[in-house]
């Protein structure tokens, strides 16, 4: 446990910064929501291709459930997915890069558990994050006096999507992070705006549907999973996949790979 | 017992070299120096033993442990002081410390507080607001703290004030005098020919001598110095030449017969000779291309 608790203190400022904003971000759109009246709503479902995009074809920003969804869906996604990037690409990486990969690894502890322990640090800090986000989500629905209102289920199942595509993400770059010593966060960050714009292509563009087998944007698109109350599973279980052979790819690297300075 | 051993042990990076069929074999209790220029392979040979690397080819054991299979076995017992201290920003000495005694699995809090005091250690600054000196000290700390079998030093003493430097042989040579083994890589030969009792000079990945310091130093070349004239005796073995005011110092390596006649005749007000020290035979080895003589 030292290397996961270490792990913890290291990236708790990070957490604390992430979370804080990107919940404050939710906050402050909720917010708008006694104020949006329903011109500039229509105005917004009704972009055509653009409205598509940004999966307004399917929701209402003009309802509770539908702005929660579409302004706050995409708050999260991005802030949710970059932090997650930002992570994950670090967690194996930054040893090398800050050259204490020499003084943790010279201590009696064998590789796979440093990975194991990072790995669970991973996990537990984008856990973390997201109690945060959702503290300040059910806050935001306290304060505008909506709770009433909330459709929980869809509710839930959003954030549970989101949660995964956020793990997929991070794990990812973890499995990168294996990999590569310095300019972690320039890849991070990029495949997780890659992600973002190949979920709009996808969205736009029929022909570029094959998409949906890459970007886990897709199955956390919160205005199908608000409108249809479901998550579709083989996405998620494709997603899962990706994570699940970023994790392998690091245990497997990490474990034989020569440190040098 | 062998707390150190390689046999035929090779290691290259892509194409570049590392090192080279090395052989190498430290008994217990021994104080190993292992001398060499920068980039002669003593870090390369270190990583292996502490399994940060692994070998292309050949065997290392330690503590008659397999360098791959039982590192963790390895590292419980050994201290190590990487030649570059480096930390983690951000945390203070204190966390250091007790991260690396809690890597250890052990309560080391007395023993480190002692450390601290012998060393002069402000236990309460953060890494980042460290010297390098002081980055080191921490560094000695943590590979001391628990009290292992054998240490491992990558340039030591580097960074650290003559009074500190003291301190540390000081509490090393207790550590030995308890039983443990120490290998120290330097290329400041004087702490070496101090402190150790065998040695070995590594050059371009190979060992290209070893044996106790005492034999080393013990070399049948002789530093000589003339005075009174200012050309040099003209025999073969002569080497490092050097000329001023009427003074002519050279190392002679060869039978002593053949000096003392072409010395015959030459107008030497004063004469010595002595033993070369082991700074002079590693320049020696090292400017030679390495071929004992």
């Amino acid at each position: 446990m030292t290397v996961f608790k270490h792990e913890i203190k290291q990236i708790r400022m990070t957490l604390l910064i992430w979370g804080g904003v990107v919940g404050l971000m939710i906050l402050v759109c909720m917010l708008t929501y006694p104020g949006m009246n329903s011109d500039a709503s229509n105005a917004l479902d009704n972009m055509g291709a653009l409205s598509a995009a940004f999966g307004m074809d399917n929701l209402s920003i003009s309802s509770l459930m539908g702005l929660y969804g579409l302004e706050c869906g995409n708050v999260l996604a991005i802030g949710g997915a970059f932090f997650a990037a930002l992570i994950g690409i670090g967690m194996l990486s930054k040893e090398e890069n800050g050259h204490t990969a020499e003084f943790l690894l010279t201590h009696p502890i064998s590789r796979r558990r440093v990975v194991v322990e990072k790995l669970f640090a991973t996990l537990f800090i984008v856990v973390l994050f997201n109690v945060l986000c959702l503290l300040f989500s059910i806050a935001s629905f306290a304060i505008i006096g909506e709770m009433k209102n909330v459709v929980w289920d869809s509710f839930w199942l959003f954030h549970l999507a989101q949660f995964v595509m956020q793990i997929e993400i991070a794990f990812i770059c973890f499995g990168i992070s294996a990999f590569i010593k310095r300019g972690g966060i320039g890849v991070g960050l990029g495949l997780a705006a890659l992600m973002y714009f190949l979920n709009i292509i996808c969205n736009m563009s029929s022909e570029a549907e094959f998409l949906k087998y890459i970007t886990p944007y897709q199955y956390a698109e919160p205005s199908q999973i608000i409108s249809k109350v479901s998550i579709d599973g083989m996405l998620i279980t494709i997603g899962i996949a990706y994570a699940a052979i970023g994790v392998i790819v690091a245990f497997c690297y990490y474990n034989r790979k020569d440190i040098v300075s | 017992m062998k707390i150190i051993e390689t046999k035929n042990l090779t290691k290259h990076y892509g194409k570049s070299r590392g090192i080279i069929d090395l052989d190498l074999v430290i008994n217990e209790g021994d104080i190993y120096g292992f001398i060499g220029p920068n980039g002669a392979g003593k870090s390369t040979t270190i990583r292996i033993l502490l399994g940060l690397i692994s070998p292309t080819s050949g065997q290392a054991t330690v503590l008659g442990k397999d360098c791959i299979k039982q590192k963790k076995e390895i590292l419980s017992s050994v201290g190590y002081m990487p030649s570059e201290a480096m930390f983690y920003n951000g945390m203070r000495v204190d966390e250091i410390i007790n991260f690396s005694a809690n890597l250890h699995k052990q309560d080391c809090t007395s023993e480190a507080k002692k450390l601290c005091d012998r060393l002069l250690v402000d236990t309460h600054k953060k890494i980042e607001e460290l010297s390098l000196g002081n980055r080191k000290k921490v560094s000695i700390i943590c590979a001391l703290q628990h009290k292992p079998k054998l240490y491992i030093l990558d340039e030591p003493t580097s960074g650290l004030d003559p009074l500190i430097q003291k301190e540390f042989f000081s509490i090393l040579m207790e550590r030995h005098k308890e039983g443990a083994t120490i290998f120290i890589s330097s290329h400041i030969l004087s702490e070496i020919q101090r402190y150790c009792k065998n040695a070995a000079i590594i050059r371009d990945g190979k060992i290209i001598v070893s044996d106790s310091v005492e034999m080393l130093s013990k070399s049948s070349a002789r530093r000589v110095n003339l005075h009174g004239v200012s050309t040099v005796p003209s025999i073969d073995g002569i080497l490092d030449i050097s000329q001023q005011n009427n003074t002519v110092s050279f190392l002679f390596n060869g039978d002593i017969q053949r000096l003392i006649s072409a010395l015959n005749g030459m107008q030497i007000t004063d004469m010595t000779v002595s033993e070369p020290d082991i700074e002079e035979i590693f320049m020696h080895f090292y400017t030679k291309g390495g071929e004992q003589k």
